[in-house]
């Protein structure tokens, strides 16, 4: 029995040997192929297959600009919240406004991705101009991604808010300190290594989504910066391409290949970070 | 240290006022950071809900008193099935005969039936919820102008009509019944794979493995990384792995079935069943590791071995804990979309999946199809998908609940 339970254990880690294997050989077929050099790949900024260009640069910009927007809402808002939740909140008001936030994190990002195009872009066509901003911009999918991660930050730096000891709040108190001056320079401080572990996870988690961008975002690589732009993503660019019958072994596929290494090698190395903050989080307070 | 000297009598009183007013000004806007995401989540499902009820305006091509002088509505059973045979032709009834009986077929269907094929009802204009509500003599008064021949009708999209219809190329006629059955499929398949090996080895990294091994701790590492791996990766391996490498297998040649490719139910369970893993493993650990000691050297002093005191007396004390954690990961699995994207599925269906061996399409699949089509009337039956697919989570996680509460009792 513990034989078989020893594989299922390690059959984890085969799943992330098979990841990395599979999308490495595509990869290396798309770098092999002539057509295609190392530094066309990262040094130009046209993604367009048909004519044999590949500089990922087209899609990363996008990707950049929606994660940005979407974490300038998210972290912001999402530690505030936290703040209140961890250090103002009676515990009544917690009841009611945690499972709301579990609620926020539980709905599917196709939802999410509905409400971005017919809600938030309208809004924001009316508000800005519609010459201004297009039916596809990245500005309203960074938006509503702020709203998804919005609920992750807030939930994992209220846990670390929560498990800073009370005997740093009560010596502030003593001190005299308000409850403001409490929370913001001495428990934030003391918790820092575990919001960032989650500001560092939003950042992985916003990278990674597919659904906002796929629906909101727009459809065909620009490279831009302007979030009032259509512009597609790393991960937007997989979902339409592979969403036609993409003939195998062609350069097209394989080069889907490549771009899922990159995403899923940044998201990796991200959230290494994150659980390394934690870890330090870990063993100063626990 | 710096030149700060602390203020005396009536300055320092103004001094801590200005502090306190200073904290209060921010616990207020701390307090508006957790409003903003519950506004935000009632907008987004009010927002659904504007989308999925409304008024909508009409006309057939047809003259509806080419069937009868009464109003369609009061048509009976018999008459619509005497209408439809008479106005379609001889093999257009028949295969409709042959998908499933007419004469037990329902008199809503019927009348569906009569409006799609005999009067060819085409829909001019879909309008939200809360204006209908509110600005109904603005709307009526639209219509009339832009559409004179036209009808107006309030038109709830979500209906039993669209929960039990197949898929249809035409959104008044199209339903969920087949993206329903392909995700109950998808996720079946999901946690038949994941939960056993999740508990399984949740179970060796909890009651075998010595946890300061190496080992162990790189396997653990590894189920925290896999939980962050973007779905859309996933959906990369399941496409290489499962629909490419594994076609024999997922397509069903292996057992004698020849009419698919890898883009099969199974293909999109697996790969959902590898994303739910690791948020299975975590969970089962939690579980097990919530039993408390006692109870594994109450069963090891009775000389039980180390397999009989996980199955007689660790299992079963976490056990509700499991369940939690596979309710989770089937909510989980039953919104993703990414992944069945990547791996291939269908999204025109109209027949309900028999096998694992079939095309499929699921839930999230229509609900991102129906949103990225143009015409009002896709966004419609998108926003009673997405109503659809709430209530199926909904009841999923209030089942967690109540398992959770009844079992925390018990113990």
């Amino acid at each position: 029995m513990e034989a078989l339970l020893f594989i299922v254990g390690v059959l984890t880690v085969f799943i992330t040997i098979s990841i990395v294997l599979t999308l490495g050989d595509q990869a290396l077929l798309f770098f092999n192929d002539p057509a295609v050099t190392l530094a066309e790949f990262f040094g130009t900024t046209q993604w367009q297959p048909q004519a044999g260009q590949f500089g990922i640069w087209a899609l990363v910009s996008a990707t950049l600009t929606t994660s940005v927007v979407a974490l300038l809402v998210a972290v912001p808002l999402g530690l505030a919240a936290a703040l209140y939740l961890s250090e103002y909140a009676s515990p009544r008001v917690r009841d009611i406004l945690k499972p709301l936030l579990e609620v926020l994190a539980g709905i599917p990002t196709v939802v999410y991705g509905y409400f971005a195009l017919l809600f938030v872009t309208p809004i924001l066509r009316t508000l800005l101009g519609a010459d201004r901003v297009g039916v596809y911009n990245m500005l309203s999918a960074g938006l509503v991604m702020g709203i998804m991660i919005l609920p992750l930050i807030s939930s994992m730096s209220e846990d670390a808010l929560s498990a800073v000891p009370r005997s740093l709040r009560e010596a502030a108190y003593a001190m005299g300190a308000t409850r403001l001056e409490a929370s913001v320079q001495v428990v934030l401080p003391a918790a820092l290594s575990g919001v960032g572990a989650a500001v560092i996870l939003g950042v992985s988690r916003a990278v990674g989504e597919t659904m906002i961008v796929a629906i909101a975002s727009g459809a065909g690589p620009n490279f831009s910066f302007n979030p009032l732009e259509a512009a597609e993503t790393m991960t937007g660019h997989i979902a339409r391409i592979s969403g036609g019958d993409l003939p195998y072994g062609t350069l097209d596929y394989s080069s889907l290949f490549a771009i899922a290494l990159m995403l899923f090698l940044v998201t990796l190395v991200l959230n290494l970070i994150s659980q390394w903050f934690v870890a330090k989080f870990r063993e100063q307070y626990e | 240290m710096n030149n700060f000297s602390y203020p005396e009598k009536d300055a320092l009183n103004r001094f801590i006022a200005a502090r306190y007013r200073t904290a209060w000004l921010w616990q207020i806007v701390f307090l508006f950071a957790l409003l903003f995401a519950v506004v935000s989540l009632s907008a987004l499902i009010l927002n659904v809900a504007d989308g999925a009820f409304g008024y909508v305006a009409y006309e057939y091509k047809k003259d509806p008193a080419m069937i009868s002088p009464r109003p369609l509505e009061e048509l009976t059973v018999p008459e619509l099935l005497a209408a439809l045979k008479a106005n379609l032709s001889a093999g257009a009834f028949a295969k409709l005969d042959n998908e499933s009986p007419l004469a037990g077929r329902s008199r809503a269907e019927l009348l569906g039936l009569v409006e799609e094929r005999i009067l060819l009802v085409k829909t001019l204009e879909t309008y939200p919820l809360f204006r209908s509500l509110f600005q109904r003599e603005q709307i009526a008064a639209e219509v009339k102008e832009k559409f004179p021949a036209a009808r107006l009708e309030f038109r709830a999209w979500l209906n039993a009509a669209f929960i039990t219809s197949p898929q249809s190329s035409r959104a008044e006629f199209a339903g969920v019944r087949t993206a329903i059955l392909g995700s109950l499929w998808l996720v079946s398949i999901a946690i038949l794979f994941a939960l056993p090996v999740g508990v399984g080895a949740a179970i060796y990294l909890q009651e075998y493995s010595n946890r300061k091994s190496l080992l162990n701790r790189i396997i653990q590492t590894n189920i925290n990384n896999l939980a962050g791996v973007p779905s859309i990766v996933y959906g990369m391996l399941g496409l290489a792995i499962f629909v490419r490498a594994w076609e024999v297998f997922t397509s069903g040649a292996l057992f004698g079935v020849t009419d698919s490719n890898g883009r099969t139910i199974l293909s999109a369970g697996l790969t959902m069943g590898i994303l739910v893993l690791p948020l299975m493993i975590i969970n089962a650990q939690e579980a097990i590791k919530a039993v408390p000691d006692s109870i594994r050297q109450a069963a090891f002093g009775v000389g039980a071995t180390r397999w009989q005191t996980i199955w007689h007396h660790v299992l079963p004390g976490a056990l509700p804990g499991i369940l939690t954690g596979s309710i989770l990961a089937v909510s989980r699995a039953i919104g993703e979309t990414a992944p069945l994207i990547i791996v291939g599925a269908s999204t025109f269906i109209t027949f309900d999946p028999q096998s694992p061996f079939t095309k499929f399409t699921a839930l999230p699949i229509q609900i991102y199809q129906w949103t990225s089509r143009a015409q009002g009337e896709f966004h419609a039956i998108a926003a009673a998908a997405i109503l659809v697919l709430l209530i199926m989570l909904l009841s999923l996680n209030a089942t967690a609940i109540l398992l959770r509460n009844r079992f925390q009792k018990r113990m």
